[in-house]
């Protein structure tokens, strides 16, 4: 009963942030259309007495549209590395990819880890967002999330996203899975510049549960945190290759489902990689 | 007025052939090159042609889009009162434009795609028209797209009808720019992603400790606390830097040295243009004093100075009389001092001067933010936030002019908006921009493309350049400015325009009334015949040399009825500064800052002069005697903002500021 609550209530807040939003960020085009539309007064027009409307309307349409309107995409690999702790090494990635306007974007999420040493994938997940500023420094993003691995699943997501004051970067999203269990994730960054190129980043990611999930081996409460520090060189501000260590522990009934089950419960391991941007 | 040619058969073809050498106009060759002055290219009819053609930049190949084949662009000379036909084909495959800046053409000859005319279609020729009652240093260059970048610019004289003011013996134009190998789309579009790309003079923990050790660390941990808890960066000078730019003097890097030559005891006459994308420079000659004759075209009276800052598209006429035979660095360094150019004015031909070294960069204060004023340590010791010595300000009482209206005493704007509101702000509590400040800018569209209002932004015309406060020699003021000629238009404005310059860097959006130009819902409308006030706020932290087309700033700093006139005026960032317009030219005219990306980001707007009724037509005598006042008595210039400048509230003891009350 609880559980369906939540569920419920957190459907209709994202069924509401979807009309606050209107249309998702590709189906629609940011700019001022009255330059073009008919039957509509544009802007200005003094000039179509010499050169004609249409030719002028177009014009028009293009040199509002640069003052702007105009879509950028971005794509992050901040994290791309080699982790290794005891012999065992993974290939971990957390990227992110937006393309859109200054207001609404379509926004990429991307996390996952697979053994260097049989080549398994353990987790996979893929997120796709529709992304909105909603003040200066924060983006506010709905969507959906699939996890590849460790088994294929699917969740709503609801999250914000930005700068906090004193330059942290900060990203907190909470999921609600199709089988009904929700949880979240905050991620917190900074960037602390030693020189002008070598940058050291710590970083903390969290994930919480709000129930157990045996089967994912998931306890309610406070799941997991990797804290990390990671040491960059700028050759490029786009490429940076690093090298960091990071302290991977578990809390809590996560932590006593993976003792149940002989794993690791904590961790510190190694890493080297690239930070790519382009 | 647009009509297809074959290209072939033309002339232009040649000029195309001559151009892929990547040659060098006459007037910009090195005087090693046997260039001894400027040839007067002088005409009626010119024909220009808009190419991309390969051009070596610091021993480099790159791909320039220019005028003729060369950059910068031919030195276009005509006499003021001929009547001129400009021919421009385009032989890109892309639409291109020429906007002939500070001339006032008629508005469909001002050379702006979407506003003024449609532009210039691949393989189209365009015939520009215009006969000018104006003479002086000028330049041109694209309007469309991010052309400027790629080399599309050119400097331009109009020689008086009559004798010139300035006596000298020899001339040389100087245009000033900025290069990349990167393509201006990829600069811009990294400038959305990640806008500190190209900063690489950021706050690190070795100036931390530096700081530590100099001013302690709790000192140290405040300053930089109110700093990052705004997010700002107190090293934000300029978007794009020497990271990526090589910046030329008439088209030459340092290396590529450009040199003029003098006979010792000359009057040479420099014309410096800025015809940068995004770069403002500080301009100086070591151990040579300059006397500025004219700003933006027109004549004001010398005045001698060591360095100057020229925002882009400004243009500034000095002269300089060398004594000594000796090479003289001309150069033109970076605001961010990131970077710097250096040319060599010289007795003979081919030296080189000794360039100097790169002087340290230093950083924003809070002034900059908007606070102007506050950086002096505690409230308490700042006059202006105690409203009490102030007994001048009673007469300014809204509440004892029932009748006032704003709109009508543009002269008055600055007491209430500018100068006050950090007074009601008692604690440093007020510092975080968003929030109750609203009231601050009530024109101003709030959200994500607005960071902040500045709180306290004050007039800094008599400030020099920015970030040259501290140098030790003279610095030209904006203030020291005077118009040679009476100007034209003694009418005080009838109404204030206000107008902010507002911006979030992070997500790199720039606008005026946190408003980008795609999303203006209407144009600002000015009435024929009308004389207005345009007050600048601007919120940012970067100074904006904002561009009207078509119209002169009367810049309000003091001159009384020889105010210098500009097309382009610098706002420095946490600045509040006005300029008096006369709506003479019927059209729809650009508005902008001339910093391309911010353009291209939504800095700009439309300024129509409309032929229509005035609706804010003479508000004024009504006023006047509602309120008792003798406004034609009034001197509007003991108003003026660059009297209220900086952070003592010294424009309160202003005798004038209580005329209002007792002529």
């Amino acid at each position: 009963m609880m559980r369906i609550k939540i569920v419920s209530s957190i459907a209709a807040g994202l069924a509401m942030s979807g009309f606050a939003f209107g249309m998702p960020a590709f189906a629609q085009q940011e700019g001022n259309q009255q330059g073009t539309q008919t039957g509509e007064e544009p802007l200005w027009s003094q000039a179509d007495a010499y050169y004609g409307t249409a030719e002028m309307a177009k014009a028009r349409e293009e040199v509002l549209h640069e003052g702007g309107a105009q879509s950028t995409y971005y794509v992050l690999f901040n994290q791309l590395e080699a982790q290794s702790a005891d012999g065992r090494d993974d290939l971990y990635w957390n990227g992110q990819a937006w393309y859109g306007g200054d207001i609404n974007k379509i926004w990429f999420k991307t996390e996952g880890k697979s053994s260097l040493n049989n080549g398994d994938v353990e987790d996979a997940e893929l997120q796709a967002l529709y992304s909105r500023a909603i003040a200066p420094y924060w983006n506010l993003q709905a969507g959906l999330r699939h996890d590849f691995k460790p088994d294929s699943l699917d969740y709503a997501v609801i999250g914000v996203q930005g700068l906090a004051p004193y330059f942290f970067e900060i990203d907190v999203s909470a999921f609600l899975s199709t089988e009904g269990n929700v949880s979240a994730r905050a991620e917190i960054e900074y960037d602390l510049l030693l020189t002008q190129r070598l940058i050291l980043q710590p970083r903390i990611e969290a994930n919480l549960s709000l129930q157990d999930v045996p089967e994912r081996m998931l306890g309610a409460g406070l799941n997991n945190i990797d804290a990390g520090l990671r040491l960059r060189y700028e050759i490029k501000r786009e490429f940076a290759p690093y090298i960091g260590i990071e302290w991977q522990g578990n809390f809590g009934d996560t932590k006593n489902f993976i003792q149940a089950t002989g794993g690791e419960t904590d961790k510190t391991v190694f890493v080297a990689g690239v930070r790519t941007w382009f | 007025m647009i009509n297809r040619r074959n290209l072939l058969q033309s002339g232009v073809g040649a000029g195309l052939v001559l151009g892929a050498s990547g040659m060098l106009p006459a007037w910009a060759r090195s005087a090693s090159e046997g260039n001894l002055g400027i040839p007067a290219l002088a005409g009626k009819d010119f024909d220009l042609s808009i190419s991309s053609f390969p051009v070596r930049i610091n021993g480099k190949a790159g791909m320039a889009t220019g005028i003729n084949g060369s950059v910068p662009g031919p030195l276009v000379r005509f006499r003021e009162g001929d009547d001129i036909s400009v021919n421009v084909t385009n032989m890109l495959m892309e639409d291109t434009s020429i906007h002939w800046h500070g001339l006032l053409v008629p508005f469909q000859m001002d050379g702006v795609p979407g506003i003024a005319f449609p532009g210039i279609k691949p393989g189209e020729t365009f015939n520009y028209k215009w006969n000018l009652a104006q003479n002086g240093t000028y330049w041109y260059h694209s309007h469309s797209g991010l052309q400027e970048q790629l080399g599309h610019y050119g400097p331009l004289i109009i020689d008086p009808k009559d004798a010139d003011p300035v006596a000298y013996d020899r001339e040389y134009v100087l245009v000033l720019s900025d290069w990349s190998f990167e393509s201006p789309h990829r600069i811009f579009s990294k400038l959305k992603k990640a806008g500190p790309t190209y900063n690489y003079q950021q706050r690190t923990l070795g100036d931390f400790f530096e700081d530590v050790s100099e001013k302690g660390f709790g000192q140290t941990l405040q300053d930089r606390a109110m700093w990052n808890q705004m997010r700002m960066s107190q090293t934000d000078w300029a978007d794009v830097t020497a990271a990526t730019y090589t910046y030329l003097i008439n088209g030459r890097s340092t290396q590529d040295n450009w040199d003029a030559v003098f006979a010792p005891g000359e009057r040479v006459r420099l014309r410096i243009i800025n015809g940068s994308a995004m770069s403002i420079f500080n301009f100086r000659i070591p151990g040579l004093a300059m006397t500025v004759v004219a700003s933006d075209g027109l004549n004001v009276k010398p005045v001698e100075t060591d360095e100057f800052q020229i925002g882009v598209a400004e243009t500034y006429d000095v002269i300089v009389e060398p004594k000594e035979a000796r090479a003289f660095a001309m150069v033109a360094e970076s605001i961010d001092r990131s970077g710097q150019v250096v040319a060599t004015l010289a007795p003979r031909k081919g030296m080189r001067a000794a360039p100097p070294e790169m002087r340290e960069p230093v950083l924003l204060t809070m002034k900059d933010m908007g606070m102007g004023g506050m950086d002096h340590g505690a409230m308490s010791d700042m006059p202006n936030m105690d409203p009490a010595p102030m007994p001048g300000m009673d007469g300014m009482d809204h509440s004892m002019m029932p009748g006032m209206d704003h709109s009508a005493m543009p002269g008055m704007e600055g007491m209430d908006h500018g100068a006050m509101p950090g007074m009601e702000h008692g604690g440093m509590s007020g510092m975080e921009p968003m929030g109750s400040m609203d009231n601050l800018a009530p024109g101003v569209e709030r959200g994500p493309g607005v960071v902040g209002i500045a709180m306290n932004p004050v007039n800094r015309l008599d400030e020099p350049g920015q970030g040259l406060g501290n140098v030790d020699h003279r610095v030209l003021r904006y203030s020291q400015l005077r118009s040679l000629d009476r100007n034209p238009d003694l009418r005080a404005p009838e109404r204030e325009i206000e107008l902010h310059l507002t911006s979030n860097m992070e997500r790199y959006m720039w606008s005026f009334d946190g408003v980008r130009f795609a999303h203006i819902k209407e144009p600002i409308k000015f009435y024929k015949g009308e004389r207005l006030r345009l007050t600048m706020i601007n919120d940012t932290m970067m100074p904006h040399p904002i561009h009207l087309h078509g119209m002169f700033f009367d810049v309000v700093n003091g001159g009384n009825d020889h105010k210098p006139r500009k097309h382009t005026i610098i706002v420095k960032p946490g600045e509040k500064l006005s300029v008096d317009i006369s709506a003479e030219h019927v059209g729809d005219w650009a508005f902008h800052c001339h910093l391309l990306y911010h353009m291209h980001a939504g800095m700009m707007q439309v300024v129509s002069v409309l032929d229509e009724p005035n609706p804010h037509a003479s508000p004024m005598p009504d006023m006047m005697k509602t309120g008792g006042m003798n406004m034609e008595g009034m001197e509007m210039e003991g108003m003026d903002h660059s009297k209220m400048d900086h952070s003592g509230m010294s424009g309160m003891d202003m005798p004038n500021m209580n005329t209002g009350e007792n002529k």
